[in-house]
């Protein structure tokens, strides 16, 4: 008993050593995500500069809120805010709504074979960059000869011109992203389903559970953390679309803008071909500042409304 | 009893018919593609395109083999980048995330902290544009398509729920025998984290495989094109094949009979394929390796 102080000592020596350890083993990847993700954040003062590249980025000039103003007053500014938005707001919807879905058919089958086949396809849309599926996409799009015009010419009607017209792309957009995500998405949902402890269902069915009220009130209840976790992630990017998707797809298409410029694609061109810096930067911090905010406010209500524990680290 | 099996049958039925139709979905643009790729020109521009090749062709994937330079030069360029990037990322973000899934860990709260916080944030575009080429001179380098890439807080976040499960005492009892942190992360919990691992290192290769948003931004060496940023190119310009048919003084094929549809499924084709091959080596770990806190098993 009395060399216990020194063992105590001993024990508290070895953490310290232990902590500053794994401390070192943390080191490689803190140091990408300060060059890479932490060194850009300083480039967030350009927002509030006319920056010119003799002058570098402090040297440059304060101009207030000036950049902010002449995005918000530009035309482009409600369409592409709004474009953002609403395609967003349809896949923070859509997605767990089709993938929890098919996961929930995938745990009802009772054969094992069937569900990895199934798994398989769902997630090779996933494997695809949207250079590729954009070629899919223009296989079944294209006016002549296109999958879907060589279908409906023989079912004697007329041929589509879907490259030009912007009223249909919503549409297009919408089946496109899901069609890349819903698959990876079913199966994220589809591990959780696998976590879930069977005792709870053979409980359920010794009280004569029926399988939706199974579904209904075990399998929904228990995914709940996870969709409530991906739907907050996905709340925090509503103001930043996809930039593949829009790109690619409509091919850089200027008659299809309307429908399909978004922020990413707007910051791109402003960037690359105006090379307005401040204004670029303040579309950025505007995106940031906007998704940081309603990661907290959903976060927040998530907490308030019940589900509880979502942390996420 | 009767009433039961047949209204399970009746589920069954409903369940594959839905599971099946968005399995077709999933799969018929690949089917459409690759057909067309085998498909004839003329024929393809007469009949319009089909679900299976009416006649089958091999003369789009002759013309891609005819002058394969540019194509096998993006294929080296890519798979450098998928290689060295997969292993690098799937090393830092190992490492990071065996403490991040200690709870004895003192710093765990701001590491943690430190990693989530890019999730939610970030310098956007433009700043992070500037930093890259202005101050890190990146640009045109072969890295910059590595680099900004190999960690992310989505996959260290995956990496961390899996080693959380793993038994605390089997560290403890490590510790014990007085094991240092790096053999107990490299002897123990790596090995016990492989389906992790493993779909991490998918989900990275994938990226890195798919890799063109950054070489838009930052790539204008021609030597450095990544595969489908090299595609996307070519797409966008076919011309560029006719240049180099005629740089390479090929009179075989005229322009008019250019196979320029099914040139484009081809290389759709084999811009994609390779990934696909890979896939089922690491299909099996993935229900266990995507899975997120907060089901409680």
């Amino acid at each position: 008993m009395e060399n216990s102080p020194n063992l105590k000592k001993l024990i508290l020596k070895d953490n310290r050593k232990r902590n500053l350890e794994l401390f070192w083993l943390c080191v490689p990847a803190l140091l990408v995500l300060l060059i890479f993700n932490y060194l850009p954040m300083g480039g967030i003062v350009l927002a509030f500069k006319n920056f010119k590249p003799l002058k570098g980025v402090f040297g440059s000039d304060w101009v207030g809120f000036k950049n902010f103003e002449f995005f918000i007053s530009s035309l482009q500014f409600w369409k592409v805010t709004r474009n953002t938005l609403l395609y967003n707001a349809m896949f923070i919807v859509l997605t767990p709504m089709l993938a929890v879905s098919f996961a929930i058919l995938l745990s009802e089958m009772n054969k094992g074979t069937y569900v990895k086949i199934y798994q398989t396809i769902f997630f090779l849309p996933y494997f695809l960059s949207w250079v590729i599926v954009s070629i899919m996409l223009y296989a079944f799009l294209k006016t002549e000869n296109g999958f879907i015009n060589t279908i409906l010419i023989s079912a004697g009607m007329d041929p589509v011109k879907w490259y030009i017209r912007a009223d249909l792309w919503p549409y297009i957009i919408v089946f496109m992203g899901l069609w890349k995500s819903v698959g990876y998405n079913t199966v994220i949902y589809y591990a959780g389903l696998m976590g879930i402890d069977p005792a709870l269902y053979e409980a359920a069915s010794i009280d004569g559970a029926s399988r939706f009220q199974r579904i209904f009130r075990i399998t929904i209840p228990m995914l709940t953390p996870i969709i409530v976790i991906l739907m907050i992630l996905g709340v925090g990017k509503i103001f930043f679309a996809d930039f593949g998707l829009f790109y690619t797809l409509p091919m850089q298409n200027g008659l299809l803008l309307p429908t399909t410029d978004v922020i990413n694609y707007y910051t791109y061109r402003i960037l690359i071909e105006v090379h307005d810096i401040g204004m670029g930067s303040a579309i950025g911090l505007f995106q940031s500042v906007l998704g940081l905010i309603l990661v907290l406010t959903s976060t927040w209500l998530a907490k308030k409304i019940g589900s509880g524990n979502n942390s996420v680290l | 009893m009767v009433d039961n099996s047949n209204k399970e049958v009746i589920w069954n039925f409903f369940a594959h018919f839905i599971l099946i139709v968005f399995a077709v979905i999933c799969i018929i643009p690949m089917v459409i593609t690759i057909s067309v790729s085998l498909s004839n020109e003329l024929d393809l521009a007469r009949n319009g395109y089909s679900l299976f090749p009416r006649i089958f062709d091999l003369s789009a994937y002759r013309y891609i083999f005819k002058a394969p330079n540019a194509l096998l030069n993006a294929y080296g360029v890519t798979i450098f980048i998928t290689i060295i990037g997969t292993i690098l990322g799937v090393l830092c973000m190992s490492l990071i995330s065996y403490p991040l899934s200690r709870s004895d860990f003192k710093w765990r709260g701001i590491i943690g902290f430190v990693v989530l916080f890019t999730m939610l944030f970030n310098g956007g575009l433009v700043p992070t544009y500037i930093m890259i080429t202005k101050y890190l001179k990146l640009r045109n380098n072969i890295f910059v398509m590595i680099l900004p890439i190999i960690v992310n807080a989505w996959n260290i976040f995956l990496l961390v729920t899996y080693m959380k499960e793993i038994p605390a005492s089997i560290v403890e009892s490590a510790k014990i025998d007085g094991a240092r942190e790096i053999v107990i992360y490299s002897r123990i919990i790596l090995p016990l984290s492989k389906p992790a691992l493993a779909t991490i290192a998918l989900l990275l290769s994938l990226r890195f495989w798919n890799e063109w948003y950054t070489a838009l931004l930052y790539i204008t060496d021609q030597s450095l094109l990544p595969l489908q940023f090299w595609m996307q190119r070519v797409m966008r310009n076919m011309q560029f094949l006719l240049m180099n048919q005629d740089m390479m003084g090929g009179d075989a094929i005229s322009v008019n009979d250019l196979p320029s549809e099914s040139v484009k499924m081809a290389m759709a084709v084999l811009a994609a394929g390779p990934m696909m091959l890979v896939f089922p080596f690491f299909q099996k770990y993935f229900a266990k390796g995507l899975k997120i806190g907060g089901v409680k098993g």
